[in-house]
């Protein structure tokens, strides 16, 4: 079902929870158990589909985005955002429970006074592991247009929201203000040619924040200039920025656009260090991927722990990574027909003219329905979590910890 | 599909996949991809058969019905970009052909004598009596287009379409080239491949600016549009106007329209998209995106009418369906007073007919409204017809089969909205020589029909 869809993925720091949104508003987040495997640790309703009486529009109850608090106590945080809206969510476990009281009885009830005769000290039993989603804040009323990011400063203590033309600055605490930081809406909207896509906040500088737009700019910092001999009507649109990553080390940033995947250095501004080519053969699909409005989707990209791998996805459910050292790069495919459990991936190749072996696959066959546009890396090991439209898919690498992603196994979530 | 299983081999993958994707793109009915005929058996309820109506774009925004020009006819289906260039069409039933009077029954429908030559899979050489080429788009669906309106070859024209029927240009396969693919080019290629490459690049353009349209007017029907989806499809349309500028692509509009001064005021439809999904404290604008002085309400709410975009009242749809129907007879701008000039700018075709501001500024230009986009090439104002004011009056509409058409949609149960009725009324009174009584018309139909087929050699 549509509200099924899943629509953002996100590994906490450590890696141990994995949280995804989906398009009905409900935050899904999987522990790792000691074995290896992800299941369930909690489920919530994050938002509520909302009427906004003013416009008469509908606020979408989607989930766009979600981020882990670094952890400070026990307990977890994550922000989840809809359209307009951002919450600031607890997560906390409940295992032990308090019995004995003296007024009351084991069902809660008044006891009678009469009856009570001697004092006790409430014991702690343990129970059944209660898992509690609370919503601690609520920052609302401060977008007019579509939040499409959030990040969290290295601070801890505050956080930036995106939306299509402004970014504000909050306080985690502080759900009354936030600060507009950067407005690209022009004075007269005629004008408007560009949007903001994404914005990140740098890993460990809390100044810093990198903001990626339609144009295909990556502002504080990059742009890189497009050959104007090969331009196309649909350059620009190729070039717009879907995904902004900041490396785990800080040194790298990582951009996706709708066929390449760059890697740029934050001391080199004119260009990128690396260019990897996501599905070139749409080059000259490009008419009707505008026509089918394909051109618009947004890919999301990772990097592995060590950044040295870049993971994105494509369509036909095909993910791709590339390994920076060595300049290999491989396709895969996230489906139900072909993944078994535990059974290793087999890489797949996608042929635009005559097929060179059998099981590839042919530029025309690819079901454009079908795209991974939300991915998600492990921050220390070779594990990844794949959203395909209403499937999870977590890979991971048994065979050697820090090896290679040529062979992952399969473990794949029941599907919502 | 079964209509085609039985006499052709089966459709290449491409075409499975597209029926396919059309299934899941949730149009009402998948549609065989090689003879174009509908599936379903949905009524085209509110479907003006004259024009072509944003209701009927599949949501996908991908197809379009094809007017039904008559009640014996099938509904075809074509791709929306077919659909911008030939706005027009006349889908011919095969139903009640008889055989042997064909030739008759065109001569005397096309005002002209047959020729006997073979006709090609796309343009025939049979012309109605203003000089419009009669053009095969596929099977059953033909369309007039004036001479005048052929940029290069046209063969090269139809080669723009079926390139991108064929899957050359976009990934859905075409329909059209059957038996007739191998049909002859009426004009040496030799001699005009360069008009050819150079013409099919600016409709490929051409092709680029009418989607790029077409969705902006489908996100403007939409609540709350994708802001970034807008903002870089208004930035398409306003790359795509400002290299027409320079191509000079723009004269015809300049010619027909300088002087009518059209206000500098006026904006892209993206940016009216965009206003007016966001601004709260915008200024109510009215539903179409040209400007919004005074005199032009009228054709907003015509163009609504043509668009059959929900948002006008059919009060004012009624009043003003009288100019709708006398402007599309009228050819002449430079008379005619200024509204109705107007009006009838604002359903010329494509963004080839915008109107540009008289500034410089290229990006200013505003392509009007889906009535532009949807309007008829072969309306323009060419110049004067034959000397008969009658003639001149209708020298740039092919009217014969609108006429037959409002008879014959006249005896259609359906009934239409209001404005149509009343353009069903205006039109007939227009008639041409080749008009014929009712009970003439609907064996006239189907005896084109047959003839067409028999000169095709289907």
């Amino acid at each position: 079902m549509d509200a099924d869809v899943i629509s953002t993925v996100e590994f906490n720091q450590t890696g141990e929870f994995l949280a995804t949104g989906d398009k009905g508003g409900r935050v899904v987040i999987f522990q790792r158990e000691p074995q290896g495997e992800y299941n369930v640790y909690s489920t919530f309703q994050s938002h509520e589909p909302e009427f906004d009486y003013l416009k008469s529009l509908e606020i979408e109850e989607k989930i766009n985005k979600i981020r882990w608090l670094p952890p400070h106590n026990p307990a977890h945080f994550l922000l989840t955002t809809n359209d307009k809206t951002i919450k600031l969510w607890k997560v906390s476990e409940r295992d032990k429970r308090a019995e004995g009281y003296n007024l009351r009885d084991e069902e809660g009830r008044l006891k009678d006074l009469s009856t009570i005769t001697t004092l006790q000290v409430p014991v702690l039993r343990p129970m059944d592991l209660l898992v509690e989603a609370s919503p601690r804040r609520v920052f609302a009323n401060a977008h007019a247009y579509h939040i499409n990011s959030i990040s969290v400063n290295s601070d801890c203590e505050t956080y930036l929201s995106a939306d299509d033309l402004r970014i504000n600055l909050w306080h985690l605490n502080i759900t009354d203000r936030s600060f507009n930081i950067v407005d690209l809406k022009p004075e007269n909207m005629e004008d408007l040619s560009e949007v903001i896509t994404v914005a990140e906040f740098h890993p460990h500088h809390c100044h810093l924040l990198a903001f990626s737009s339609s144009t295909g700019t990556t502002r504080l910092l990059f742009e890189e200039a497009v050959d104007p001999s090969r331009r196309s009507f649909f350059s620009e649109i190729v070039s717009s920025v879907s995904d902004v990553k900041f490396s785990h080390s800080g040194r790298y940033l990582l951009t996706r656009d709708y066929l390449t995947v760059k890697v740029w250095d934050l001391n080199m501004e004119n260009k990128p260090v690396e260019t990897y080519q996501v599905h070139d053969y749409l080059r000259t699909k490009l008419c009707s991927l505008y026509e089918s409005d394909c051109i618009f989707d947004k890919f999301e990209c990772a990097w592995n722990g060590t950044d040295s791998v870049i993971m994105t996805g494509a369509y036909n459910n095909y993910f791709r990574m590339f390994d920076r050292a060595s300049r290999r790069d491989v396709t895969l495919e996230a489906s139900r027909e072909m993944c078994k459990r535990r059974a290793v991936l087999q890489p797949r190749r996608v042929c635009v003219g005559k097929k060179r072996k059998e099981t590839d696959v042919s530029v025309d066959s690819l079901d454009f329905r079908k795209k991974i546009l939300h991915t998600a890396w492990h921050p220390k090991e070779n594990i990844i979590a794949i959203a395909a439209s209403n499937n999870l898919y977590i890979f991971q690498d048994r065979l050697t910890p820090s090896g290679h992603h040529n062979t992952p196994e399969i473990q794949s979530a029941p599907p919502k | 599909m079964a209509c085609c299983r039985s006499r052709r081999k089966r459709p290449p993958p491409s075409a499975l996949s597209l029926l396919q994707l059309a299934a899941s793109r949730c149009l009402p009915y998948a549609h065989c991809n090689l003879c174009w005929r509908g599936r379903r058996s949905c009524c085209f309820n509110d479907l003006d058969p004259r024009w072509l109506n944003a209701r009927s774009i599949s949501k996908s925004g991908m197809f379009a019905e094809v007017i039904v020009r008559s009640m014996f006819s099938r509904p075809c289906y074509l791709p929306l970009h077919v659909m911008c260039v030939f706005p027009k069409y006349i889908s011919l039933s095969r139903a009640f052909c008889r055989h042997g009077k064909r030739m008759e029954k065109l001569k005397m429908l096309f005002g002209l004598a047959v020729n006997e030559a073979k006709l090609t899979s796309q343009r025939t050489r049979l012309k109605n009596q203003n000089g419009f080429h009669l053009c095969r788009l596929s099977r059953e669906v033909y369309t007039f287009v004036s001479p005048s309106r052929m940029s290069g070859s046209l063969s090269a024209l139809f080669d723009h379409v079926s390139a991108v029927g064929e899957g050359k240009l976009n990934m859905f396969s075409k329909g059209t080239k059957r038996k007739f693919s191998d049909g002859d080019e009426e004009l040496s290629d030799e001699s005009l491949v360069g008009a050819r490459v150079a013409s099919s690049y600016s409709l490929q353009r051409q092709s680029l600016l009418d989607m790029s349209l077409i969705k902006l007017q489908l996100c403007h029907m939409l609540v709350e549009p994708n802001l970034c989806r807008s903002v870089l499809i208004a930035n398409t349309v306003r790359q795509i106007q400002e290299e027409m500028t320079h191509d000079g692509s723009w004269h015809m509009v300049t010619e027909a329209f300088c002087g009518t001064g059209q206000s500098p005021s006026e904006r892209l439809v993206a940016t009216e998209v965009l206003c007016r999904s966001r601004e709260q404290d915008a200024e109510p604008k009215l539903f179409s995106v040209i400007s919004y002085e005074g005199c032009r309400e009228e054709e907003v709410v015509a163009d609504e009418t043509l668009c059959s975009v929900s948002v006008s009242e059919t009060v004012s749809n009624v009043c003003l369906a009288g100019r709708i129907g006398q402007c599309w007879e009228k050819s002449e701008l430079s008379d005619v007073e200024r509204d109705e000039e107007a009006l009838e700018d604002s359903r010329l075709g494509s963004g080839e007919d915008e109107e540009i501001d008289t500034e410089d500024g290229a990006s200013t230009e505003g392509p009007k409204t889906i009535g532009q986009v949807f309007g008829t090439f072969e309306i323009k104002n060419g110049s004067p017809g034959p000397d008969s004011a009658l003639e001149e009056l209708f020298s740039d509409v092919d009217t014969s089969y609108y006429d037959l058409d409002t008879m014959l949609t006249g005896m259609q149960s359906a009934p239409k909205m209001g404005p149509y009725d009343l353009l069903d009324s205006l039109a007939p009174s227009h008639s041409s020589p080749s008009i014929v009584s009712p009970p003439n018309c609907r064996s006239d139909l189907n005896e084109l029909d047959h003839i067409m087929e028999i000169i095709v050699g289907s």
